[in-house]
């Protein structure tokens, strides 16, 4: 049996790299799939607790993470879509029109 | 046993997560997604949640990095977008941001090896069966399931508004 220490460091390793690619990456879709491997990241520590308490709770959660994640691509890649009209271009670098 | 199967799973997702990060083309990026996504469904099987390693498949696999493949293709992207480049405004800010995630990754490293969890419980043969999850779904958290519902529905109609109109 694994223990649980190793499905926390595994999943504290990838939501590091997620915000590592969210930080150095300009192209939107890829800044996007970055934010995917950090939900993913949370959902693998709450299966491994629910494992180790013997409880659901954890698996009814990130069935919900990934209903949150099914709606945050679908409208995050519409706005891509619709800036990119405005200005053909996925550098987010280039995107200034919030600023004040 | 389990060890043998965890490690090389282990290391094959982070693996391909550092890939998604350091492809060079959005493409490239997507199919090491999918592929993490298949080593993650193999370590909640590890977990004995088979019901989320199945979803876990159909949902990102199936439907989210179809949907990223779908836009990719679509919006034709220009040399400039392709290429790997590490972004020039605020580079020493950046930098230092990536310094304190590695610092907390280290942190938090420590601290879990440090605590000791106890044995794990001994699971039942039905633990994470479509039966299971099911079964509590559909009583204890009938709320949950039923707001994620209005969310997605929320979802799909922004989805439509914000793909038709114009931003000016």
């Amino acid at each position: 049996m694994v223990p649980l220490s190793h499905y926390l460091i595994l999943s504290a390793t990838l939501f590091s790299i997620g915000v590592l690619g969210v930080l150095i990456r300009r192209n939107a879709i890829v800044v996007f799939m970055c934010v995917e491997i950090m939900l993913n990241a949370v959902n693998i520590s709450l299966i491994a607790f629910d494992r180790h308490l013997n409880q659901h709770d954890g698996q009814i959660f990130s069935f919900m993470v990934m209903a949150v994640a099914a709606a945050e691509v679908s409208v995050g890649l519409a706005i891509i879509i619709a800036l990119f009209r405005n200005r053909p271009t996925v550098n987010l670098d280039e995107f200034n029109l919030m600023k004040w | 046993m389990e060890l043998l199967i965890f490690y090389p799973l282990a290391a094959f997702t982070v693996l391909l997560a550092l890939g998604v990060v350091f492809n060079n083309s959005p493409i490239g990026s997507a199919v090491s997604l999918i592929a993490m996504m298949l080593g993650l469904s193999g370590i909640f099987i590890v977990l004995h949640a088979h019901f989320l390693a199945v979803l876990q498949i159909i949902i990102y696999a199936g439907a989210i990095m179809v949907l990223f493949m779908f836009v990719i293709m679509l919006l034709n992207l220009k040399g400039d977008d392709k290429a790997w480049k590490i972004r020039e405004r605020n580079l020493y800010l950046s930098i230092m941001t990536g310094v304190m995630v590695l610092l907390a990754l280290y942190k938090m490293i420590d601290k879990v090896l440090d605590t000791t969890f106890g044995e794990g419980a001994d699971v039942p043969d039905t633990f994470g069966t479509t039966v299971a999850v099911g079964t509590s779904l559909f009583t204890e958290y009938v709320l949950p399931f039923e707001i994620a519902s209005i969310l997605l529905l929320a979802a799909m109609v922004g989805a439509v508004v914000l793909a038709k109109t114009k931003v000016d």
